[in-house]
């Protein structure tokens, strides 16, 4: 070994060039550009009221898309997040048929959330299983509950104060639900980029084996992920039953799939390993943009459905196109 | 070979089905008459066609969550071009089903192969593009029995030794793809492209090229599906067969297909049909709201799952048991 | 069994001066890296040629272009004077050239016959698979190579040995008249080598022309007819074997001359820092008790497959042991995970670098804090210029080299690889740090830093165990030599007892 140690820069290239190369800054570009768009095409959009509204498209479904990033960018998948939300929605309208208040429904609500994430954590980390199949099943249970508790029946009758997580407002027209997604945004981005857990689900996503042979905790970082996202799920449950101030268990049908759009949209890799919070943001405020715009032109929101599921393959698709084209 | 193979998935499943039969029986004589099994073989042929095109794809390393919805959009497609030309032949359909289907089954499968975009992403997309380019055509009308030629409601109930056409293709598909897979090249590649990725490269199969034809398969089987769902039926709108992606995975899944690729069997996933389709028949007659279908089949994936992974755990080397009759 | 591969080559070997298959002037390019820079080869048939060069030299590339998994830029390959182009593998395989690789390659839920027949299986009527057909020749092909595999049992159901030997029989089955071998010895046991060059014998007396790949030179020198050496992309010499010794082999392959000597080490050794008594576990290990001292180097020596790496893996808290215990510095402790390990200072660089040791898609200062963030963070929060500082600290004293700390470790070569798994564990101060395969895949040069590294680290007084299947290296580094066979422990041997044929005997159990 030669004593004279070379020297190593620590970076070629300094953070914020790195940022500007991101796929987020071209994400930010096309939802300016949606934002323009829309300005021009309908009168309404550009008022205040408005623009609140369209947060309503987003806010619940992007809090659950944070932890399933974190998730996803671990390697493993939750496409239970829907079902929870009907589960938890179906116990916290039970529990006001038997006159449980406000504070007791947000109990039920996050305690069904974390029973249903710590069972998920449970079969994919404790049992082994691949969590995409395991998912897949426990979606069709837990919403099955639902439907073995309610049938085709609803429940209503929540009580008024509860109606504020979905319908109150903070300040002006700044909701509830939007202060909320606003801090749960910068609470993931912390703990996704500034902390060792964090840095953990990067290395596991990256190379599980590796990871667990460095030391890290492999089984028990996934099963905190299962978890939050399972706590994430109640958070969305209650704030949606609030909104909607009756339960049905066909409630937040197919979110699971709007939710990893929305995820791989902002460009976390849906093979694990790469991501941000920064990128899941904008994206949700892509979704909410296509959605509310459309929306404001009268377009059904099964066509919306096609512009989505374009915009899903389309982002992925043209950079390789491209550079297909380049070689 | 077959001999260990009929040893262990295949027999155990027909196993579950025979107890599960039997405690059915017991409460519900009726239900194990050869006319009644034969119904309930017919009602689950759908999910038999789509369950075989699934587990191709699935032998891949792939999954295909745009069947249910290339099911809808060819059963409209069909559907108009009844209404349109009343006199064109049903077998004149029925290619036209299968050639649209096959079709969209491609478009998954360039994108997967050009593109290497994963395949969970891809159809993720092209379910819900799929399903806006029906409400696209129909402009979310219903196309409803009367309007539909006679020939074209006919074809999949006409009897042939007892049993409706519908169940005849069902065993036709059966058959007929038990014979690809096991003695055609095209069929042994889906095994080695999926058990090992990396090696079948060099053994001269080009890996993305069978992913298309897997999802070509799987395609045309959904368009087959698709003319008789709505033939059937005498129905076709938007939201036909929706979520039905997800029972096509669970049949896999019970019929001990591996979700990681390489491991499945046409008569697996046959039987895991059939077990689904058993219990969402059996729930009416022994008097359990139907609303429990879905927890089951969910409680089913989960076991099916774990059993499944039980089966083909890594042993461990065995480097012991040499030495210990060596001393 | 084989009259048309024995037919096909016979006028071939009537001629001895013209080979089956060239490669003329071959260059391959990636974006930013020339792989292969106007390679020439010539391989003839009924001889092997062993291809020579560090990692990295351009070897797997050839062997990937040979199989038509990648296209030359520039250049010919010739079959019999022509010019020919593998467009894809199968192209390759019509055209009698066929690979066997490091790893065997095979599909574990095919049955062995289909395994030996994929892609080019015996058609019966209306061009389906004639499955009897393909299961008497698969058993033909195996018989006569003197395996005794039933072709119906599932690839999965047999072991490292035998998927070898369902390798060659595929290689056999397509009437190559190539045959590529790509470390074929990598992975098995002394007597299972020995039954692989009377194969290649045999392969030989067939007329087939053969390219062996091999790290080891006494191999090569023992079954190879001519070499050809490889260094950075470029062809740097050939000839027949008699006129080269291993020193001028070794010498064009890193462009120097390159001692085999290891460093010379002071035996000091301090107190007890690690016992081990009775560890067992039910199929991989029993019985397994020794002591390791501050400084000493400890080395553990074993065929392929004697049970050390798992061994290993189990004092780090992988797998879980079924009895036995640990004390590390007086303290009895139980590990129950590689987190638990580490907190208690042992560490584990392993053998499969790749999937174990590295997190490719990483920066290399967040590979080496992976296992000290608790360290380099605050209540949690990372600190970058922490991390920096840490990485830097420990990549310097390894002499890495790379572009920046921020470069993913993915994009080093295989020795700076290993230096930044060795400094990562380095960086959590250990007590106990083992080493498993450390030289294993690494060129010569980063070799000898490694060893002279251990030196350092062994005299600063950490306790080091080394699993090695060199002979060479395991007496050269160590104090002391535990062998294993079988999963227990053979031998323990020191001083004068640490002798070749020594270790070779109770690893063999002769």
């Amino acid at each position: 070994m030669t004593n004279t140690a070379r020297f190593i820069p620590d970076r070629l290239e300094s953070p914020l060039e790195r940022r500007l190369k991101s796929w987020e800054t071209l994400l930010l570009a096309v939802a300016v550009g949606i934002f323009i768009v829309n300005s021009f095409t309908s009168p309404y959009f550009l008022n205040a009221w408005n623009l609140s509204d369209m947060t309503f498209n987003f806010t619940e479904k992007a809090m659950i898309a944070f932890a399933m990033a974190l998730l996803i960018i671990a390697g493993e998948i939750d496409l239970s997040v829907a079902s929870i939300i009907a589960l938890a929605s179906t116990a916290m309208g039970a529990a006001v048929q038997v006159g449980v208040g406000t504070p007791g429904l947000v109990l039920i609500g996050l305690g069904v959330g974390l029973i249903c994430g710590a069972f998920n954590g449970f079969l994919v980390t404790k049992m082994g299983l691949p969590s995409i199949v395991v998912t897949i099943g426990t979606m069709s249970l837990f919403r099955g509950i639902s439907y073995i508790v309610l049938g085709d029946q609803a429940y209503r009758g929540y009580p008024s104060d509860f109606s504020f997580f979905g319908q109150g407002y903070v300040f002006w027209v700044i909701s509830f639900e939007f202060v909320l997604f606003a801090i749960i945004a910068l609470l993931y981005f912390v703990i996704l980029h500034k902390t060792n857990f964090g840095r953990a689900v990067y290395a596991i996503g990256n190379n599980a084996i590796g990871a667990e042979f460095s030391g890290i905790r492999v089984a028990r970082v996934k099963f905190i992920l299962f978890l939050l996202t399972g706590l994430m799920s109640g958070i969305a449950a209650i704030c949606l039953t609030s909104r909607l101030a009756s339960t049905r268990p066909s409630i937040a049908f197919g979110w699971e799939l709007e939710i990893v759009t929305m995820v791989v949209l902002g460009g976390v890799s849906i093979l694990g390993g790469s991501g941000s919070i920064p990128g899941v943001v904008i994206a949700a405020f892509v979704m909410g943009l296509v959605t509310f715009g459309l929306g404001l032109l009268n377009v059904p929101g099964i066509v919306m459905s096609i512009v989505i599921g374009l915009l899903l393959i389309g982002v992925i698709a043209l950079p390789r196109l491209w550079e297909k084209w380049r070689a | 070979m077959p001999k260990q193979i009929l040893m262990s998935r295949e027999v155990l499943l027909t196993g579950a089905i025979a107890l599960l039969l039997a405690i059915i029986a017991t409460r519900f004589p009726a239900f194990i008459t050869p006319s009644n099994l034969a119904n309930v073989f017919n009602d689950t042929a759908p999910l038999i066609l789509l369950a075989i095109g699934q587990m191709i794809v699935i032998l891949t390393r792939c999954i295909d969550l745009s069947v249910a919805a290339n099911l809808a959009l060819t059963g409209m497609v069909v559907s108009m071009i009844n209404v349109a030309m009343p006199g064109l032949p049903v077998p004149i359909i029925i290619l036209v089903a299968v050639g649209f289907g096959a079709l969209l089954g491609m478009v998954n499968g360039i994108l997967v192969w050009k593109l290497e975009i994963p395949p969970i992403v891809v159809t993720l997309g092209t379910m819900t593009i799929f399903r806006g380019t029906i409400f696209l055509l129909s402009e979310g009308k219903w196309i409803n029995a009367h309007e539909f030629s006679d020939p074209f409601k006919a074809f999949p109930r006409a009897e042939l030794l007892g049993l409706p056409l519908m169940s005849w293709i069902a065993i036709a598909a059966v058959i007929f793809f038990s014979i690809v897979m096991s003695r055609t090249t095209l069929g042994r590649a889906f095994y080695a492209a999926g058990g090992n990725p990396h090696a079948a490269t060099y053994a001269g199969i080009d890996v993305g090229r069978t992913q298309f034809w897997a999802f070509t398969i799987s395609g045309a089987l959904a368009g087959l599906t698709g003319y008789l769902w709505v033939s059937r039926f005498a129905v076709a709108f938007v939201d036909l067969a929706g979520g039905f992606e997800l029972s096509v995975v669970a049949a896999c899944v019970i019929g001990g297909v591996a979700i990681m690729g390489g491991i499945g069997t046409v008569v697996g996933a046959m039987l895991g049909a059939l077990f689904l389709g058993i219990i969402s028949n059996a729930l009416p007659v022994v008097n359990i709201s139907p609303f429990w279908q879905l927890a089951i089949s969910g409680g089913a994936i989960i076991i099916a799952v774990a059993l499944n992974a039980q089966a083909n755990r890594e042993k461990g080397r065995i480097i012991l048991k040499r030495a210990e009759h060596a001393t | 069994m084989l009259m048309k591969a024995e037919k096909k080559s016979e006028p071939a070997s009537a001629e001895n001066d013209m080979p089956v298959l060239t490669l003329n002037g071959v260059t391959k390019t990636f974006p930013g890296v020339t792989a292969l820079s106007e390679v020439s080869l010539e391989l003839f048939p009924g001889k092997v040629t062993a291809l020579v060069g560090e990692n990295g030299a351009g070897k797997s590339t050839v062997v990937k272009i040979l199989t038509g998994i990648y296209q030359p830029n520039g250049g010919q390959i010739e079959i019999d004077g022509s010019p020919i182009r593998f467009p894809t593998a199968q192209d390759a395989g019509d055209a009698g050239v066929t690979a066997i690789h490091q790893e065997t390659v095979l599909f574990d839920e095919l049955s062995v016959a289909e395994n030996v027949f994929l892609g080019h299986a015996p058609r019966g009527r209306f061009g389906l698979i004639d499955t009897s057909v393909m299961m008497d020749r698969a058993r033909e092909i195996l018989e006569g190579i003197g395996a005794n595999i039933e072709p119906r049992t599932k690839l999965k159901d047999l072991g490292i040995a035998n998927k070898h030997l369902v390798a060659i029989a595929r290689a056999l089955s397509i009437d190559a008249r190539v045959v590529i071998m790509d470390e074929p010895t990598a992975a098995l046991s002394q007597k299972e080598i020995e039954e692989l060059y009377e194969l290649v014998e045999e392969l030989k007396t067939q007329g087939k022309a053969i390219l062996f790949i091999s790290h080891k030179f006494d191999e090569i020198f023992r079954i190879a007819d001519s070499y050809t050496v490889f260094r950075d992309g470029a062809l740097v010499g050939n000839g027949a074997i008699a006129d080269v010794t291993e020193a001028e082999l070794v010498k064009m392959m890193v462009g120097r001359e390159v001692s085999q000597i290891f460093p010379n080490r002071e035996h000091n050794t301090g107190d007890e820092i690690l016992v081990v008594e009775g560890y067992e576990h039910p199929t991989e290990f029993a019985d397994i008790s020794f002591t390791l001292r501050r400084g000493e180097i400890l080395g553990f020596y074993g065929l392929v497959g004697a049970g050390r790496s798992e061994f290993m893996q189990s004092l780090f808290g992988i797998t879980r042991p079924s009895a036995g215990e640990v004390t590390i510095d007086g303290e009895r402790e139980i590990i129950r995970s590689p987190a638990d390990a580490v907190g208690k200072g042992i560490v584990y660089v392993p053998e499969d670098r790749g999937r174990q040791g590295a997190i490719a898609a990483l920066p290399i200062f967040q590979n080496v804090t992976l296992p000290s963030l608790g360290r380099t963070s605050k209540n949690g929060f990372l600190k970058l210029a922490e991390e920096f500082k840490l990485a830097r600290e420990y990549t310097e004293r390894l002499d890495l080299r790379a572009a920046s700390l921020d470069t993913d470790v993915g994009n080093l070569s295989g020795g700076n690889q290993q230096k930044v798994v060795i400094a990562k564990w380095l960086a959590t101060q250990p007590k106990v740090i083992i080493l498993d395969e450390p030289t294993k895949g690494i060129d010569i040069g980063s070799k000898a830093a490694v060893h002279e590294f251990m030196a350092e680290l062994a005299a600063e007084g950490l306790a080091v165990i080394m699993v090695s299947s060199e002979i060479p290296e395991v007496l050269g580094m160590s104090d002391r030599v535990i062998v294993m066979r079988e999963g227990r422990i053979a031998a323990e041997l020191s001083g004068d007892d640490m002798a070749p044929e020594t270790l070779v005997r109770h690893a063999a159990g002769i």
